[in-house]
């Protein structure tokens, strides 16, 4: 398996510059960059944001799950992830269910709702860049070194590092070790999730299981389904010829 | 007394008349403008109306058709034999309304044949796929012979007959897949559904509830077809359905009770919020009155509690389809989705369609007949 990569959020070394913001809106050639980047949202046109919460500044973008609700519910494949990690999408093959959308326990997926031809639109971890060994656009841009872009490995041990080193600092826990199976985005935090407005009851396991335990049971239901309605159809047919002969007998009888 | 009939149904016609229109017109919008602009949806409420009335609650009202062939031609219990075309026309035909509502859902809908080659089993939506294409072919080949008898067609009818019973083993199966499926749907959003409502046993519940449903609608379209033709099954056969109804309704709730109360998540019921209220109301107009009806053999007996009755299963299953597709999300997650003029009409405009179609295949077809 190659490697995976990742991207490492520390909300303590974050000062609300919004170059990320401004970089991932270049890189990706979207529209609409706001001025005032801190009161806009995700949306077709913007792929991460920056949010102020009491003095603490949080990146929302798509955080790469390692095994990801959006890839497993789309019924063609159109979202993968990439064995380097990016979760990433693929426009023509999309056909519009928003199934992606509903599943995604972070909120991120985001659609085209006024477009004759909608695509979905989220953050792909600059797949392209990721790709060719480069890091991601926002993770260069960030002045403070805040948004850090490493291999899954490191960043997971760093994450802990900084936390043993500083436990007055941090919230004792890295987000996205264990949020719905874990994610390729951690996050460190001085306060707890559900102060920065991150999804903070998610299970531990990934959900692509719980559909799974579902959808293991189809071979079963099918092949005991077919014994038993086949094995009816005889049974029953039987019994009615039976039950027929067993008429004209009697009425032979009389 | 003819002419007050007569307009009255012309009434009905300029209703139906109106509703196509309106619905036309927002289709037209929603393929010009984009689902954006006829809809409130939205990405905090990707899923609204149309996902939860005309594709949930379309396909479960289309569970006649399996539960119906199941009884008369894998258990060959006679006596429904008169009820099989009923279902399996009404069956078809909520099928391809359901498969119209898609395309008009489906953001790019001429992408809806990739299911075919680009495989994700993973998928609970591609099992969904992969049923609806498959069972509406199942049902197309079962009521085919209906059409092949009007036009009198010997050498297809030899053949229909040989392929039928294979043929109504694979639609049992394949409704038992997709009926469940739809439940199955859900269970990746264990954060974002009530606790009322989400539960690992779903796809279990609307099996159930969609057999009970499906009785329920042979009971109805009985109704309707007397009411509109004078065309009528046995009063004895449709109490039976109706009695199967509650039944199988009798032991969902046992179960579904059972396991809230193992859960601990049995006192939301009382919670005495919306979506308990929203819970209650449900389990009271779609299980407990239509069983106090229902239960009793001698209302059963009778055309107004029996009906009456069905009434109450159908409109209890409608909401519990709308609560899990919809309600249960969008308010415990605070989005508040409610649907749009545009939704609603379009919606319509589909029932309407399918209440056309079923009157014309009624009335050209050989279906309310005894004698097959
Ligand atoms: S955060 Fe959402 S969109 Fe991103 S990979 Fe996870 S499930 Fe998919
Ligand atoms: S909207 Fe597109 S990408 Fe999302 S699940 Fe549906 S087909 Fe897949
Ligand atoms: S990784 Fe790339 S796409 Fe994602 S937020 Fe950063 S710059 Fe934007």
């Amino acid at each position: 398996m190659a490697t995976q990569y990742g991207l490492l959020f520390d909300v303590t070394e974050c000062v609300g510059c919004g170059e990320c913001y401004t970089a991932c809106k270049v890189k990706n050639g979207l529209k609409e960059p706001k001025e005032d980047f801190l009161t806009d949202h995700l949306s077709q046109h913007t792929y991460t944001v920056l949010e102020d919460h009491d003095g603490n500044y949080i990146r929302r973008m798509c955080m790469h799950c390692a095994d990801p609700a959006c890839a497993s519910v789309c019924p063609i494949a159109a979202i993968v992830k990439t064995p380097e990690g990016p979760v990433v999408y693929d426009g023509d093959k999309c056909m519009g269910c928003r199934y992606c959308m509903q599943a995604c326990p972070h909120h991120i997926p985001r659609y085209e709702w006024h477009s004759n031809t909608p695509v979905i639109h989220k953050c792909t971890m600059c797949y392209d860049r990721v790709k060719n060994g480069e890091q991601t656009a926002c993770a260069e841009a960030c002045p403070t070194g805040a948004t850090l872009f490493g291999t899954l490995d490191e960043l997971k041990t760093e994450a802990k590092k900084r936390i043993a080193e500083n436990p007055d600092k941090y919230y004792p826990e890295v987000y996205g070790m264990t949020e719905a199976g874990g994610t390729n985005v951690l996050i460190l935090s001085p306060v707890s999730f559900d102060q920065l407005g991150l999804a903070s009851n998610l299970p531990k396991t990934a959900l692509p299981q719980l559909t799974q335990q579902a959808l293991d049971k189809i071979p079963a239901v099918v092949g005991a389904g077919s014994v038993f309605l086949t094995g009816m159809y005889w049974l029953t047919k039987r019994k009615n010829q039976i039950s027929k002969e067993k008429n004209h007998a009697e009425g032979d009888l009389k | 007394m003819k002419s007050k009939i007569a307009s009255l149904f012309t009434f009905w016609r300029v209703v139906g008349g109106l509703i196509v229109i309106s619905g036309l017109y927002y289709t037209y919008i929603r393929f010009t403008q984009g689902i954006g602009a006829v809809s409130n949806l939205s990405d905090v409420s990707p899923w609204g109306l149309w996902i939860g009335f005309d594709i949930l609650c379309g396909v479960g009202l289309a569970a006649g058709g399996f539960t119906i062939c199941a009884i008369t031609h894998i258990f060959n219990i006679e006596r429904f034999k008169p009820l099989t075309r009923p279902a399996i026309l009404t069956a078809f035909l909520g099928y391809v309304l359901v498969v119209v509502a898609l395309l008009i859902d489906l953001g790019k809908p001429w992408n809806i044949w990739h299911a075919i080659i680009m495989w994700n089993p993973r998928s609970v939506m591609f099992e969904v796929a992969w049923c609806v294409m498959l069972y509406t072919t199942v049902l197309f080949l079962e009521f085919s012979p209906v059409i092949v008898e009007r036009f009198n067609l010997q050498k297809l009818q030899s053949i229909l007959k040989k392929i039928a019973v294979p043929v109504m083993i694979l639609g049992v199966l394949l409704s038992t897949l997709h009926q469940s499926s739809l439940g199955s749907l859900f269970l990746i959003v264990p954060q974002k559904m009530h606790p009322l409502w989400y539960t690992p046993m779903l796809p279990v519940y609307f099996y159930m509830t969609a057999i009970a449903t499906g009785f329920a609608m042979v009971v109805f379209e009985s109704y309707l077809s007397s009411r509109a033709f004078g065309k009528e099954l046995e009063l004895p056969l449709l109490s039976t359905c109706g009695l199967i109804s509650v039944s199988t309704l009798g032991i969902y709730f046992v179960i579904k009770m059972t396991e809230l109360a193992l859960s601990g998540n049995i006192s939301y019921i009382f919670a005495g919020d919306f979506l308990a209220n929203m819970f209650l109301a449900e389990m009271l107009v779609g299980v407990i009155i239509p069983g106090a009806i229902l239960l009793s053999k001698h209302r059963r007996r009778n055309r107004t509690y029996l009906y009456t009755g069905i009434i109450f299963v159908i409109t209890g299953f409608l909401m519990n389809r709308m609560n899990v597709g919809v309600t249960s999300i969008s308010v415990y997650t605070g989005t508040n989705y409610f649907p749009a003029v545009g939704e609603v009409a379009i919606t319509l405009m589909i029932v309407v369609f399918g209440m056309m179609a079923f009157k014309f295949a009624v009335k050209n077809f050989p279906v309310f007949s005894a004698d097959h």
